[in-house]
């Protein structure tokens, strides 16, 4: 083999293992850091794992969101209208949470309650997350939802 | 009567792009200058149209043409008169009306600025152009028109700009951030050019390098933009957030600046010809999907809009037959092309080799990242979101690999550069950065941060490298003067753009690593510590804007007992549309950033209140900003404005920059 052959050879090889290498790296950082999506219908009927990162959507049931009197600590439900989650959190909601708004919380569910790190609500108010559209539609109330919202 | 004239000019252009797309490279394929000669005129009257379209569109969110649907939308009688002028970009068919501007207007300077390159050549780059353009322009005329009218009843106010979108960021990121994403289909017109005429050899990558660069520089300072208006317009304080649209706008970024590098190889030594072309193919396809992504509302993400699917099926379709037609021609063709000359195992080559190795593995697994929940949810395996941890982890490291090959590249010599001699100063550069990084966190509050030494170390590290590597051109051309004036311009754009990426890496450590950063409920009165800081809220008032009512907090800092500002964040309830938007004050300095925003009323007169120190944040931008201003100094080079021939002296490559 002459040298320049062996050279673009070896350049090659080393390419191909870098990124057999890289992809195997990433896939296992994905394997870690992927978060489920669940519908709170599943949640209820306990589908989902505890002490897992996961995400719920659905929307926020009218009259159920209290505050604490004295901090920033927060709950309410998210529904598919055919089960309710209960979320906590503690920390600023944004600007777009409102009853009867879509929204996305990411957290773990601790003993019953579903206890959020991050709450997400969309910045377009006709916008509807695809995971609360699709929750929404498992539980046959999308229909009923776009009649209302409109 | 006007917009019709818009709409009109619209149809005028799409039907000179079918011309530009198909005239030209017939008269290539049949060997006749005439039809070749119509690229020119073509594009120009296409970028003349287009002008005319957009300009009218301006004129009907100037006039509060409210018959216009889109107008309608999308302004209002109370938007002051420059959000109106940015509203035009402001949605989707606007926006795709920029794109399409945009890459007229690319189209137009390339006509103008390729006297330089054979006809035949500048032909067919301009009618590969013309066959993205019409692309784009179906699109827009068949499912995204900017002109639909709401007749004969216009309804008498508008809808008005989404609040978000009325800031002073969105005037110019968008525009800057297209300019960059649609730059990237000169470089891959011009890798399909060289494909189509078989001329394979490396002239090509000397007529595409300054596009590439400009492009990029584009890229680079959109991207930064989008992301300063995110910190202080919707992300309480963040600056990026691994969002499938930013990401969709990276990943072209990162491949564009392998691209870069890989020209400045090609150019100068014919080496790494067809993995060039395939990375100018994947840069301007990779925008495409960016784009698709963007409008299509597949992906979750803060820039969808609430879209049909119509829509998307068109543009997956036209990337298919973009990366489809391109690949094919790709792979018949890039056989052919002969890679000539050696490289040593140590020397420029390889270090470029080398950085486009590490680029490359960024770009693919940002991708694999992004693009994984629709794998997953595409093969039945339900609804999961890939979240920062995992960019993080892989980005990060991945950065430093980089950055510690950074120092060596510019040193190197082509072919063979295994001298130790060469890498001493790095010798004298490891050791200040090593222990001035080690030092860096002991100085900080807190407890000591590995990942801070870690990162400032490395900043420095390139940072002192780029002025080792300055000072020793300086000594080589024997005066400062001489050689910011006999040196290659490309140098002085590298040296801005590696330094740029070394405060920007610092400000990103320093930022991630040491914000300071509390949410509280505070009301009138109420003080809270804050690092060096007091903040005191010690007013709520209401104030009326011109097209919203803001509930407005007054916050007074206090350095040691000093009133050292006052500040007014505020809440914002918009009346058209009744959204509520959060403007944050935010005091900048040079090491930090107070970053004061309100929350949400909690009653009794009480805000829930976000108080943030952010050491060295606009390092970021600083740094992003010096790598674009390095870009558009690698352009002003004079071999760019000259005739395009090789020269023997260059081609033989001594002391050229990457």
């Amino acid at each position: 083999m002459n040298p320049k052959r062996k050279q673009r050879l070896l350049i090659i090889l080393g390419l191909v293992s870098g990124l057999g290498i890289a992809v195997g790296l990433v896939m296992y950082a994905l394997s870690q850091n992927i978060n489920l999506f669940f519908t709170p219908t599943q949640i209820a009927k306990g589908e989902a794992p505890s002490a897992q990162m996961i995400r719920v959507g659905g929307m926020v049931a009218d009259g159920t969101v209290d505050r604490d009197p004295q901090s920033l600590k927060v709950a309410f439900d998210v529904t598919d209208f055919d089960h309710n989650v209960r979320v906590t959190y503690e920390g600023i909601l944004p600007d777009l949470f409102r009853e009867g708004q879509g929204v996305v919380v990411q957290g773990r569910i601790h003993s019953g309650q579903f206890v959020a790190s991050e709450v997400l609500a969309k910045h377009d108010e006709n916008y509807m997350p695809p995971e609360v559209t699709e929750a929404l539609r498992q539980s046959g109330k999308l229909d009923q939802m776009m009649g209302g919202q409109k | 009567m006007i917009p019709e004239i818009g709409h009109f000019a619209l149809v005028l252009a799409f039907a000179v792009s079918i011309c530009l797309a198909v005239f030209p490279l017939y008269g290539y394929l049949t060997s006749q200058d005439g039809f070749c000669a119509t690229a020119k005129p073509l594009a120009l009257l296409q970028g003349f149209a287009l002008a005319v379209s957009f300009g009218v569109l301006m004129y009907g969110f100037l006039t509060h043409d409210f018959s216009v649907k889109y107008v309608a939308d999308n302004s209002n009688l109370d938007l002051p008169w420059h959000f109106r002028m940015s509203a035009v970009w402001g949605a989707h068919e606007g926006s795709l009306l920029l794109w399409a501007l945009i890459l007229a207007f690319w189209g137009v300077a390339v006509a103008l600025f390729s006297r330089g390159i054979p006809d035949h050549m500048s032909a067919l780059v301009l009618s590969v152009m013309g066959m993205i353009s019409v692309g784009f322009l179906a699109f827009m005329l068949f499912t995204s028109n900017p002109f639909v009218r709401i007749l004969p009843f216009a309804p008498g106010n508008g809808a008005d700009l989404n609040p978000l979108l009325q800031d002073p960021g969105l005037i110019f990121h968008p525009p800057m951030l297209y300019m960059g994403y649609v730059g990237l289909s000169v470089a891959f017109a011009f890798a399909m050019a060289s494909l189509i005429s078989g001329q394979l050899d490396a002239t090509w990558a000397r007529w595409s390098r300054p596009w590439t660069t400009v492009a990029w520089a584009f890229l680079t300072l959109g991207i930064a933009l989008g992301s300063w208006w995110a910190y202080y317009e919707l992300g309480w304080g963040g600056w990026w957030f691994w969002d499938p649209v930013e990401n969709a706008s990276l990943i072209p970024w990162l491949v564009a600046t392998a691209l870069m590098h890989s020209l400045a190889v090609t150019e100068k030594r014919g080496l790494f010809r067809s993995w060039t072309l395939l990375l100018a193919i994947a840069a301007f396809s990779l925008s495409l999907l960016g784009t698709f992504l963007v409008r299509s509302g597949v992906l979750t993400s803060v820039h969808a809009f609430a879209n049909d699917p119509e829509r998307g099926v068109f543009i997956l379709g036209f990337l298919v037959v973009v990366i489809g037609g391109s690949l094919t021609l790709y792979a018949l063709r890039a056989g052919k092309v002969s890679e000539p000359g050696e490289f040593a195992w140590i020397s420029r080559e390889s270090f470029l080799l080398f950085n486009n190795l590490v680029l490359t593995v960024m770009a693919v697994s940002v991708l694999l990242g992004t693009l994984y929940p629709l794998l997953v949810d595409a093969v039945g395996g339900g609804k999961v979101s890939v979240g920062p941890p995992f960019f993080n982890a892989v980005f990060v490291p991945l950065t430093a690999i980089l950055v510690s090959g950074m120092a060596f590249g510019p040193l190197a010599k082509w072919r063979k550069s295994d001298d130790p001699k060469l890498y001493r100063p790095l010798i004298v550069t490891l050791i200040v950065s090593v222990l001035v990084g080690l030092g860096w966190p002991s100085l900080l509050a807190g407890s000591y941060s590995i990942g801070t030494a870690i990162g400032v170390t490395l900043a420095l590290w390139l940072a002192i490298a780029t002025v080792v590597d300055f000072q020793k051109k300086v000594g080589l051309y024997g005066g400062l003067a001489t050689t910011l004036a006999r040196v290659e311009k490309g140098m002085i754009g590298m040296w801005f753009a590696h330094f740029g990426l070394a405060v920007m890496i610092l400000g990103v450590v320093m930022v991630e690593n040491h914000t300071e950063h509390r949410d509280l409920r505070m009301g009138v009165g109420d003080a809270q510590r804050l690092g060096n800081y007091d903040v005191r809220m010690t007013d709520l008032a209401v104030i009326n804007g011109p097209n919203y009512v803001a509930d407005q907090a007054t916050f007074e800092i206090y350095e040691d007992d000093q009133l050292f500002k006052t500040v007014t964040p505020q809440k914002r309830r918009y009346n058209a549309s009744g959204m509520v938007m959060t403007e944050a004050s935010i005091d900048s300095g040079l090491t930090r950033d107070l970053y004061i925003a309100m929350g949400e009323p909690l009653g009794d007169g009480d805000w829930a209140v976000r108080l943030s120190v952010k050491p060295f944040v606009d390092w970021i931008w600083a740094g992003a900003f010096l790598m674009g201003l390095g870009g558009f100094i690698s352009i002003t080079d004079r071999r760019y404005r000259q005739k395009f021939e090789v020269k023997k002296g260059e081609a033989s490559g001594e002391e050229v920059p990457a």
